[in-house]
């Protein structure tokens, strides 16, 4: 068996005195896409926010590409292709979308690769393309998604964490979310999953968790989850 | 018509010394939250530093051009300056930066205080005459004189803001600046080391508060100890006044304050005079009449109030500043 790409053992984080992720493992694989389902505040956000540094954990260990990253700082990880989108999508609003690709490529060095990563990022989303210069304040929500999943592809991530990326978006828009989500996996990035939109997450990924208060309930196949009773009672919306 | 083009003159002189300042506090407000009341101190440490060298340099035995000496004097300014602001944020600030905000602020004015009280130790309490290295020559500029010295610092000072403006806008350090003073958690998911960014906006905004305090010491030829006090106050003031956090905001800000400042004390006087008002006591008459009608009640001396009624007025009216945006950006 090969050493997972991205290996939780026994994380916890706590904001202050509230323990919001209570001791939880999970791993994944080169090349898969998982994903961590759960309901609000179950703590989702507060694994990623372990896991970039952006919240200092309270122990446990994190892995990452064969190397202890436990503890280090956000900026030093996308350097390693460990790039994140943050939940509310995050892009630099008095920037232009331009500029915002440009930041997603900032711990980057090779320009000409650079621009080609550009045109690759419009070519998946030709809308962002038509509004290059306009600053990204000014782009509906759904286009703010597609800058900050673009942004992240800039800094060609061996792992994305996805947080949400479905939230807020009309179903046409979720729909383009999730084929991007695949699209992205297709070409061998490995992607870590959150979401509220069970049923679709669980649909696409190959491996799913399930996170309740702080810890991981059920875990699996995505196709047996999906034909859990449990799952499809608390997260399908389906009477038990 | 000639005072006031005159007193333009002034304040578009002094003008560009404050926006060289205000800048300093937009910037670091702009990325970290602080008011860095510290600031007008590093104005006055670069005045005294750029004095000591250069009458250092003039005690020497063989005499050096005085452009050579000035910028000599500059330049260790400018290095002795971006040191302090450097230290400062990583000693006093750096730790506090997840306290409340008041913590940084009252330590602000701690640091304020501490620099003050070392330039006393180091330079003494009294005024330090800077040496007449350059004999301003004025011109007629439209009726009104302005001097190549006050065209040196409007011409100085523009074009260091040009600069500042190609960095922010043009560069990797001025992306990631931007960057991190809308999100610095987002920021450091980009890779940008925002330490390295915030360290950044007070070294830049030290070496123009250098700048700015050898002007402000040539221009009014002394330098003192508490000289940064009043200046970085309205400083402050002019990056209020543009809207703080806002670049441009500042530079406008710099410019209309010293404007209005010059303006004010070049009109009080007329504006204040008493002797048009009917119902004057005779004593008051008869001074009028000594006088040729002109007896103020405030004068040119009343300077320093215009500054701090226009503060009083933005943060009434307009607390977001001329061209900030609303403050509700940063939850
Ligand atoms: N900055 C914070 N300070 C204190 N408590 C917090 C903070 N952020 C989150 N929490 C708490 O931690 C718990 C987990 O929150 P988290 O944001 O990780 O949930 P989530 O699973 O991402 O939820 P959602 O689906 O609503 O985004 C919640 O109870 C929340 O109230
Ligand atoms: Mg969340």
């Amino acid at each position: 068996m090969t050493t997972p790409l991205l290996e939780l053992k026994d994380l916890q984080v706590a904001y202050g005195g509230i323990q919001a992720v209570k001791g939880i493992d999970l791993s994944v694989d080169q090349g898969e896409l998982v994903c961590l389902i759960g309901a609000n505040g179950a703590g989702k956000t507060t694994t990623l926010k372990g896991i970039t540094g952006l919240q200092p954990i309270k122990s446990g260990k994190i892995h990452y590409a064969g190397e202890d990253i436990t503890g280090k700082p956000a900026f030093q990880l996308v350097r390693k292709g460990l790039s994140m989108v943050p939940e509310g999508r995050g892009v630099f609003g008095a920037l232009t979308i331009e500029e915002n690709l440009a930041m997603g490529a900032y711990a980057r060095d090779d320009r000409a690769a650079i621009k080609d990563d550009v045109e690759r990022v419009f070519g998946l989303f030709p809308r962002l393309k038509e509004r290059r210069k306009q600053t990204a304040g000014t782009l509906s929500g759904g286009e703010q998604q597609m800058l900050a999943m673009g942004r992240a592809l800039m800094s060609r991530p061996k792992l994305l964490l996805l947080d949400e990326p479905s939230m807020g978006l009309a179903p046409l828009m979720v729909q383009k979310v999730f084929e991007t989500v695949m699209a992205v996996s297709k070409e061998g990035v490995t992607i870590l999953l959150i979401e509220q939109n069970a049923k679709l997450a669980l649909e696409v990924s190959s491996r799913g968790y399930v996170m309740e208060s702080g810890e991981i309930t059920l875990q699996g196949k995505a196709k047996q989850l999906l034909s859990d009773p449990k799952v499809r009672a608390a997260y399908l919306g389906e009477a038990a | 018509m000639d005072t006031f083009l005159q007193q333009l003159i002034n304040g578009l002189t002094l003008g560009s010394v404050y926006a060289l300042v205000a800048l300093g506090y937009t910037m670091v407000y702009g990325i970290i939250g602080l008011i860095n009341f510290a600031h007008g101190e590093v104005v006055m440490i670069g005045a005294m530093v750029s004095l000591s060298v250069i009458m250092a340099l003039l005690g020497a035995h063989a005499p050096l051009p005085s452009v050579v000496i000035i910028l000599a004097g500059l330049l260790v300014a400018i290095t002795v300056c971006m040191a302090i602001a450097y230290a400062m944020e990583k000693i006093a600030y750096r730790p506090l930066r997840k306290a409340p905000r008041l913590a940084p602020l009252i330590t602000a004015i701690g640091m304020s205080i501490i620099l003050q009280n070392l330039a006393l130790i180091v330079w003494g309490r009294n005024y330090l005459t800077f040496p007449t290295l350059i004999q301003p020559t004025p011109y007629n500029v439209l009726g009104a004189s302005m001097t190549d010295l006050q065209m040196l610092i409007v011409v100085l000072a523009g074009l260091l803001m040009a600069g500042l403006v190609f960095v922010v806008q043009r560069t990797r350090l001025g992306m990631a600046m931007r960057a991190t003073a809308q999100n610095p958690q987002v920021a450091g998911l980009m890779g940008i080391d925002i330490n390295v960014v915030i360290s950044a906006a007070f070294v830049i905004g030290a070496a123009l508060a250098a700048v700015a305090g050898l002007m402000v010491m040539t221009y009014y030829g002394i330098a003192h100890y508490y000289m940064g006090f009043l200046l970085g106050l309205k400083a402050f003031t002019a990056a209020v006044l543009g809207g703080i956090g806002n670049l441009a905001g500042a530079m406008l800000g710099g410019v209309l304050l010293g404007i209005i400042e010059a303006l004010g004390a070049g009109y009080i006087g007329d504006v204040s005079n008493i002797c048009g008002f009917p119902f004057l006591s005779d004593s008051l008459q008869q001074q009028c009449a000594a006088s040729e009608g002109q007896v103020s009640m405030f004068g040119s001396n009343y300077q320093d109030v215009f500054a701090f009624f226009v503060l009083i007025l933005v943060l009434i009216f307009r607390p977001s500043g001329l061209l900030g945006e609303r403050v509700s950006e940063r939850a």
